[in-house]
């Protein structure tokens, strides 16, 4: 089929958009500098950082976003509709918006967090804690979408006929939804994993900013624009070097089947 | 269509924001040190006033930052440093034209909510049990900050460094931070929101406030004006109703 040449014009200049400025990153690079600034301890403290809670918030959207994709996709109750866009708000809401949310719900003066503070003497901001849950909030529904739609793709008749053997709600959601909806489900935990290591805005306002503790990838070049732009640069590319791998294994084997 | 979803959202993260605005021949640029907010939005209104059609444009943030900003080109006509080292840090990459001319002192200060939650009296009072908040060490905030609880021997860690002194005192003013290190302008300006408590030491190595044109400053007689009002009588008094300590 041909492309008609029209759609050329505009379809490179959009390529270029977003090709372009990466290229830009490419090229600032400080090549003889590239090594000591990407071993730089601080720099390896934010990776090491931005890696564990990363993780660590995958594993919240899994955990809880499974449970509540399964409950989105299955269940019929009144206000769904308005429930799926509440929870999906935080895909659009500015993440220094989600920050303040956060900081107003869990922050020290919080309502939840006041009470915890004076009652467990727990306080959550300036905490790893409070990153993952910064990057739980704007990942999970990411999660949500991605395995709410592998949910809702699987033909009924299956589990119909899983019903007809025996098999009760609790068996159909273990033994045919989850298996088949393996690929989804893998795509959302990627997509949530590469979103919690990217975000800055709610975690900068809701974590703080220290180093080893908060100070994630995105923090870090934010916080070496000031001082080293040269070692910003250095970060922001191993960023990309990490989102590209993901991509990568988003495309490769994990996900052949979904292509 | 996923994965060119995440490409896009971890690209847009990296981004970060800087405000491109063209300058105007009837407009004026000011890139100054947030701590000169309150001090600046005055004599915003008085330069306006003297200079009819011409319209001033604020843009407050760190030295630091702004630092970076005019070093890359940003527009801006007038660069106003919160210390000697950043508008050192310009002038050698040639991001400023004649000399920068020092126009006020400041101190640091510590400060605390109005309740003063964690009970903290003096900055040997800050431990590890207490959340305090300081300036990351690129900020001239923070670089003094850092001299100082070396200085008093304070070897507590603080639980965050915020880019900027106002993100700083909002922590504290919020009560999201049990005290913080912020300069005597910032805590006169949070009113009695905030307890101010005086860091031994500090009267001794103040903050010194620099202010110069911009290489890119297209309206050089309008930024000379600007820097003339700020070393003038008027400006002087302002900063001084202010907290500063003028020359």
């Amino acid at each position: 089929m041909t492309v008609p040449r029209r759609l050329l014009i505009p379809a490179s200049l959009g390529a270029g958009l977003l090709v372009l400025p990466i290229i830009g990153l490419v090229l600032r690079a400080p090549l003889s500098t590239f090594g000591s600034l990407l071993t730089a301890p601080a720099t390896l403290s934010a990776l090491w950082l931005s890696v564990w809670t990363s993780t660590a918030s995958t594993a919240v959207c899994v955990l809880l976003g499974i449970p509540l994709s399964w409950v989105l996709a299955r269940a019929q109750f009144r206000f769904k509709s308005l429930l799926r866009g509440i929870l999906l708000t935080p895909l659009v809401v500015p993440p220094v918006v989600a920050g303040v949310a956060l900081l107003s719900a869990f922050g020290r003066n919080g309502f939840l967090g006041a009470p915890l503070r004076d009652g467990f003497g727990l306080s959550i901001p300036y905490t790893s804690i409070a990153v993952v849950l910064a990057h739980s909030f704007v990942a999970m529904p990411f999660f949500i979408l991605s395995t709410e739609e592998g949910f809702r793709a699987l033909p009924p008749r299956l589990e119909d006929v899983a019903s007809t053997l025996g098999a009760d709600a609790w068996t159909r959601f273990r033994r045919v939804g989850l298996p088949l909806a393996r690929p989804a489900l893998i795509a959302g935990a990627v997509l949530a994993w590469a979103r919690s290591l990217g975000e800055f805005g709610a975690t900068i306002t809701f974590a703080g900013n220290y180093p080893g503790t908060t100070r994630t990838l995105p923090l870090e070049v934010y916080t070496q624009l000031q001082a080293d732009p040269d070692a910003a640069i250095v970060v922001s590319l191993l960023l990309l070097i990490i989102c590209v791998g993901v991509l990568a294994a988003l495309r490769g084997r994990w996900l052949g089947g979904l292509r | 269509m996923r994965r060119f979803a995440a490409v896009l959202l971890l690209a847009s993260s990296l981004a970060g924001c800087t405000n491109v605005t063209a300058t105007k021949p009837n407009e004026l640029t000011v890139l100054a040190a947030s701590s000169l907010t309150g001090v600046f939005t005055e004599l915003q209104s008085q330069f306006e006033a003297t200079h009819p059609g011409v319209k001033v444009k604020l843009v407050l943030d760190s030295s630091a930052t702004l630092s970076q900003m005019v070093e890359q080109g940003a527009p801006g006509d007038v660069l106003a440093t919160a210390d000697q080292r950043t508008m050192d840090h310009t002038r050698i990459a040639g991001g400023i034209v004649g000399q920068a001319d020092q126009f006020a002192t400041n101190t640091m200060v510590l400060i605390v909510p109005a309740n003063n939650p964690a009970n903290i009296k003096s900055l040997g009072g800050l431990s590890a049990k207490t959340d305090f908040v300081v300036c990351v060490p690129t900020a001239p905030c923070g670089a003094a900050a850092a001299a100082l609880l070396t200085t008093n021997h304070v070897s507590a860690q603080p639980a965050s460094e915020e880019t900027d002194v106002k993100a700083v005192l909002n922590k504290v003013v919020t009560g999201e931070a049990d005290a913080g290190l912020v300069f005597t302008t910032d805590a006169l300006s949070a009113g009695d929101k905030v307890r101010q408590i005086a860091i031994p030491g500090a009267s001794q190595a103040p903050n010194t406030y620099w202010i110069a044109q911009t290489k890119q400053a297209e309206v050089s007689s309008l930024a000379q004006d600007w820097i003339d009002l700020v070393l003038g009588p008027n400006g002087q008094a302002v900063l001084a109703r202010a907290g500063f300590a003028t020359q």
